[in-house]
């Protein structure tokens, strides 16, 4: 596609980075039919063409961000369904990032929303004040009716309180090297996370059982944090960038230490945003040891497979609907594996329909966009309805939160391996 | 860049007063108008011709629709109609006093009857989204153009859509039965219905094609067919474009009419194994996707026919899809063949013209000579069964020279196919992008006979005006 952009403006790095993206865009609008936006809105504009024309227009232009642009990015899931679609390989990921932040350094905000993002921002990533502030919402939970108006703010503080946990787990810190049991096959850093630890701390301490059972020491090094993702997607460039740099710094420190076999993200969302580390520091000092940390970043499922996950007891007669969070089917390619393993594990699996269509969770969207994300929310539920599965397996705490409010119990697949080769019944479906 | 008509000064002064008249007709969030948010639909799937609208608009229901052509008629305002925005033709190309009228939220399926084997869906179901509707009931709807997963009926009756499957299954107008119609007047009518052929004049075939210049289709009803026992695709890969055209010829020669019958040069070829790792031939010049249905016996026994066919070309290799996996792979690989040549060009005019299939070898070779005389790259990819070429004319969109060179190689390859006995379309319709070639295929005469069809629909010439027929000799418009 065209585009306009002046030499000087070809000077600055990331511009020339956006500009070799828009050109890849041929505008065939291919992408348009699977966005869940486009396919909810009906509007070019909230279509991923429509965005990257914007964006285009945007960037071109060199101007301040409007409400405008702010809205139909702001609507944008991220959920990169448009880059599996995409036949030419545009990077729209690494567009809309760059997006982001030009609104975010460019346009003011009405002040509730912005308070609101400051608020997430501040909260989000730290799974101390995170737990405090679940607490805080749980007790908020049933006065969430009392909010009144129609207000886009009152809208969002509802479906902040009715995200909130009935129950929050109590904390189980990972932090330190756990041994492998028995011969030493190897040696991995986990990603302990941050709102995943406060919500099911389980997931973690799965991941773990499962590798150290398997013969794999898993170090999880206190200067390791949050990945950056949610500020990241927030256009929030500094934070982001300062939650990145610390993790990359603590990995490659445990990489020149004992060597890693790999870096295991069982939140696929945060597993997208590492991978990408190398691309977000290739400018920056860290730029090797960023690129070093993203070739070894895999999700816990890719880890599993590599390493050669065997169960070791008969899955009991339940069928798994496979939900493929947007961030592992469409954010990293990966599509087949997990239902393998699940399948290899002993379970039926099946695959709700409109597969590729995001359930809506999408970071804090499900709280900034509540409209747009119940309608998502509906429509998956509906699809998974339809499959008669007992259980929910998926990749990523945000759709199991999602999902697991108003759909049959949901659990992380690794959860689910774990059981199978010899760990404790997920508590989830303790009832099954 | 090409010309349109001069905006009506009327129009344009009276902005504000139609924006006001289009906001009482439709809700809110219907109606665009700020100029920022206009951009994006000031162009489709011919991104290379741009023009900014209005106003856009985007009913929810036929009556929606009414309204709105009703209110242009009197206010004298051109509409544009808008479906998927994935005309390759510049169908759906705005003009600066038009309002868009836009069907993307009109994407219902409103009844489904196998036991007729017919579906009634909203012109804004994307074409894959009807086979999905009854494909677990065993049916498909047979139309596949390229970008079925995105087009939308409504436009894919407008432009009578092929597609690979059309070998076998025939284009839109062969599968369809009726549609609902909105005149400019904003009247509404029903044409044909849930059977084939209804009684008095074919007004079916009348609207099917007709780009968006007679009327608007609201609703759509189709024929679905049950689908075939099983299919399977075949790659063979050759040395040569011009001996691939042979292979093609003596397919079509011998008799056999396979399912899909389609053509891919090197170019191509790379650039769609980088998408959809399919395991296509990288070491060939050309290749071909053959795909034959029926029962295991019968897919055997045509394969084996054609292997033999194709040996007699010295093949480099033949391969058979193993899986439904691996034919599946192969045609995401075709049919994101336009946009995966995005890989290797940064920008591409896609043409559309059907030769006979005897001309093939002939007309190839001239594309790769004329080719090298503009300079320009190009990638082949088609319908070979059916003649329907796609070269795809590989330019620089922020070089205007290269832009130029393109257009003009591009008419030189549609001229060739009026030459040895072909036309300038083969599914794409004329829109704005081949008007000025039409009077290479038709007679003024001719032409003026098509107009006052269009006339007798629509004597202001309000809709859709500015494609299909040469600005110069048209009556209305130059009077404007
Ligand atoms: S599918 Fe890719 S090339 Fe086509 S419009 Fe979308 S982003 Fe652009
Ligand atoms: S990331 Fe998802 S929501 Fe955003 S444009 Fe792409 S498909 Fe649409």
């Amino acid at each position: 596609m065209q585009t306009n952009f002046t030499p000087e403006q070809l000077q600055d790095p990331e511009l020339k980075v956006a500009n070799g993206i828009l050109r890849t865009c041929v505008h065939c609008g291919f992408c348009t039919a699977t966005c869940p936006t486009f396919v909810e809105l009906g509007d070019e504009l909230d279509s991923p063409r429509g965005r990257i024309y914007l964006i285009k227009d945007m960037l071109e232009s060199g101007r301040p961000a409007s409400e405008l642009e702010a809205r139909h990015i702001d609507r944008c899931l991220s959920c990169l369904s448009c880059m599996t679609t995409c036949p030419s390989g545009v990077n729209y990921m690494h567009l809309v990032d760059h997006a982001r932040r030009h609104v975010e350094e460019t346009y003011t905000r009405p002040l509730p929303e912005r308070a609101l993002r400051s608020v997430l921002a501040m909260l989000l990533p730290h799974p101390g004040r995170f737990r405090w502030a679940m607490r805080l919402a749980k007790l908020g939970k049933p006065l969430r009716g009392l909010i009144p108006g129609q207000g886009t703010t009152a809208k969002r503080l509802r479906a902040m309180l009715e995200l909130a946990p009935e129950h929050i787990p109590a904390p189980q810190p990972v932090t330190g090297t756990h041994p492998a049991e028995g011969a030493r096959r190897g040696r991995v850093a986990m990603l302990a996370g941050c709102a995943q630890q406060v919500l099911d701390p389980e997931i973690n301490a799965a991941t773990i059982r499962l590798l150290t059972r398997m013969g794999y020491e898993v170090v999880v090094p206190p200067a390791a944090g949050c990945c950056g993702a949610l500020t990241h997607h927030m256009g929030r460039h500094d934070p982001a960038m300062a939650t990145a740099r610390a993790n990359i710094l603590a990995w490659d420190a445990e990489i020149a230490a004992g060597g890693l076999d790999g870096i295991i993200v069982n939140a696929s969302g945060c597993g997208t945003t590492v991978k990408d580390y190398g691309f977000m520091f290739r400018n920056e000092p860290e730029a090797e040891a960023a690129a070093r940390v993203s070739a070894l970043a895999m999700d816990i499922t890719e880890a599993l497979a590599r390493f050669d996950y065997t169960p070791s007891r008969t899955a009991p007669p339940f069928t798994v609907a496979y939900h493929s969070a947007c961030s592992l089917q469409h954010g990293q390619k990966i599509t087949a594996l997990p239902k393998q393993l699940l399948a290899k594990a002993g379970f039926v699996v099946k695959e709700p329909a409109e597969g590729h269509l995001c359930c809506g969770s999408a970071g804090t969207y499900n709280m900034m966009q509540p409209e747009i994300s119940a309608k998502l929310k509906a429509r998956k539920l509906a699809n998974i309805r339809r499959t008669g599965a007992a259980v929910v397996a998926a990749g990523n705490i945000g759709c199991l939160t999602q999902i697991g409010a108003g759909g049959p119990p949901t659990v992380h697949t690794v959860q689910l391996l774990d059981w199978m080769a010899g760990g404790p019944k997920p508590k989830a479906i303790e009832g099954l | 860049m090409i010309r349109l008509p001069a905006p009506k000064p009327e129009v344009m002064a009276r902005r504000p007063q139609i924006l006001a008249g289009l906001a009482a007709l439709v809700p809110a969030d219907a109606l665009i108008t700020e100029e920022l948010r206009l951009r994006p639909y000031e162009t489709d799937g011919l991104a290379a011709y741009r023009q900014m609208p209005l106003a856009v608009v985007l009913p929810r229901t036929t009556e929606e629709v009414a309204a709105v052509l009703r209110f242009c008629h009197q206010q004298g305002v051109r509409v544009i109609p808008r479906g998927a925005g994935t005309s390759l033709s510049g169908g759906a190309l705005p003009l600066a006093d038009a309002v868009v009228v836009g069907l993307m939220r009109m994407n219902h399926i409103l009844d489904i009857n196998f036991e007729d084997r017919y579906a009634v869906v909203e012109a804004g179901v994307t074409n894959i989204g009807i086979t999905q509707a009854v494909a677990g009931d065993g049916f498909f709807y047979a139309p596949d153009p390229s970008s079925q997963l995105a087009c939308m009926i409504g436009g894919n009756v407008m432009m009578n859509s092929g597609g690979a499957h059309c070998l076998k299954y025939g284009v839109t107008a062969n599968n369809l039965l009726g549609v609902k119609f909105v005149t400019i007047e904003g009247e509404i009518f029903e044409v044909g219905g849930t059977h084939l052929d209804g009684a008095g004049y074919d007004w079916l075939g009348l609207i099917t094609g007709s780009e968006g210049q007679l009327g608007m289709v609201t609703e759509v009803t189709v024929r679905i067919l049950r689908g075939p026992e099983g299919a399977r695709a075949m790659l063979a890969a050759f040395s040569s474009i011009p001996i691939a055209g042979q292979a093609v010829d003596a397919i079509i020669g011998s008799g056999i009419i396979p399912v899909a019958l389609e053509f891919m040069d090197r170019p191509c070829i790379h650039a769609c194994e980088a998408f959809a790792h399919a395991g296509y031939p990288l070491d060939a010049e050309a290749m071909l996707i053959i795909e034959v249905e029926g029962s295991v016996a019968e897919q055997d026994a045509l394969l084996a026919r054609i292997r033999d066919i194709c040996a007699q070309f010295s093949p480099i290799s033949m391969k058979v899809a193993e899986s439904a996996e691996q034919s599946l792979a192969i045609w995401k690989g075709r049919k994101g063949a336009f946009g995966a040549v995005g890989r290797i060009s940064p920008d591409y005019l896609c043409m559309d013209g059907t030769i006979p299939t005897g001309e093939l070898p002939f007309v190839l070779g001239r594309i790769t000579q004329m080719s090298e005389q503009y300079g320009l790259g190009v990638a082949n990819v088609f319908h070979a069964g059916d003649g329907n070429l796609h070269p795809l004319i590989m330019f620089d969109a922020n070089d205007p020279a290269s832009f130029a060179k393109a257009e003009a190689f591009g008419a030189d390859i549609l001229k060739l196919c009026v030459e040895v006995g072909g036309c300038l379309t083969g599914e794409h319709g004329v829109g704005v992008e081949k008007r000025d070639l039409m009077t290479v295929q038709f007679t003024a005469d001719e032409l003026d006979l098509q107009r006052a069809i269009k006339s007798a629909f629509d004597p202001a010439w309000l809709l859709n005006p500015a494609k299909v027929f040469p600005l110069e000799g048209n009556k209305v418009l130059d009077a404007a």
